[in-house]
């Protein structure tokens, strides 16, 4: 390769195109999910543990409005990245593989997201 | 061909795979959980702990918990050697994040027959 090539690398100065943006916040959502993963395992262990244990994650998810926050910012990763992973799917086979179809996917990807976030919210409050 | 002794499967074909079975099992279980409980609103330890007492639940749950190992170690090992171009700060990341999975597989495993 020609090193004498000019390269563009700051990534301010680059309008990013609306799949390049989805493509983005599927590998950031995917990081937030893992994080978000000792919340989920301590909810899921904590309310199998007894009664009391059960009562307690009922009670924040009903109550502490941090828990409810963390519920939907989680819920809301979650909706993006299966979405954004089903748009890889129809990828893989070969659906809307064009330059239009790529735009088109990346716009319904955001649209169901944003709703299924509406909803995540309206069930978590 | 370009072997990478950090990734998953050795293998590029292989890692793209495993991401695709586990990202399906993840899907299955996701609209499982989320399903059961939006059509269980009153729910209570009885019932939630009798779900997770069944053996085909926690068989599901054990196959979900491993495809969230795998999955998020070939997510993550992509993020890792995407962005983090030293060496020993990219090594010192995946062995975090390879602890992380195994303290989360071990807590699963403890979870769902320990108690």
């Amino acid at each position: 390769m020609n090193s004498k090539r000019p390269v563009n690398l700051d990534l301010s100065t680059i309008q990013f195109p609306l799949p390049a943006l989805t493509s983005i916040a599927h590998r950031i959502t995917g990081v937030i999910l893992f994080i978000g993963l000792v919340f989920a395992f301590w909810a899921l262990d904590t309310s199998l543990s007894s009664p009391v244990g059960f009562a307690a994650v009922s009670d924040a998810l009903a109550h502490n409005f941090l828990a409810k926050l963390i519920a939907w910012g989680l819920l809301s990763a979650l909706a993006f990245h299966l979405v954004a992973g089903v748009k890889h799917l129809l990828m893989d086979m070969d659906i809307g593989v064009t330059l239009e179809g790529g735009v088109k996917k990346a716009q319904i990807t955001v649209v169901v997201s944003v709703v299924l976030i509406i909803l995540a919210g309206v069930w978590v409050w | 061909m370009v072997t990478n002794i950090t990734n998953l499967g050795r293998s590029g074909l292989s890692d793209w795979l495993l991401q695709r079975v586990s990202a399906v099992v993840l899907a299955l279980y996701t609209l499982f959980i989320v399903g059961y409980l939006l059509f269980n609103p009153g729910l209570d330890y009885a019932a939630w702990s009798g779900l997770f007492a069944q053996t085909w639940m926690r068989i599901f749950s054990l196959l979900a918990f491993i495809s969230v190992a795998a999955h998020a170690w070939v997510g993550l090992w992509t993020v890792t050697t995407d962005y983090l171009k030293p060496t020993a700060v990219r090594i010192g990341a995946q062995l975090v994040i390879i602890l992380a999975i195994f303290v989360f597989l071990v807590w699963g495993i403890i979870l769902l027959w320990g108690a």
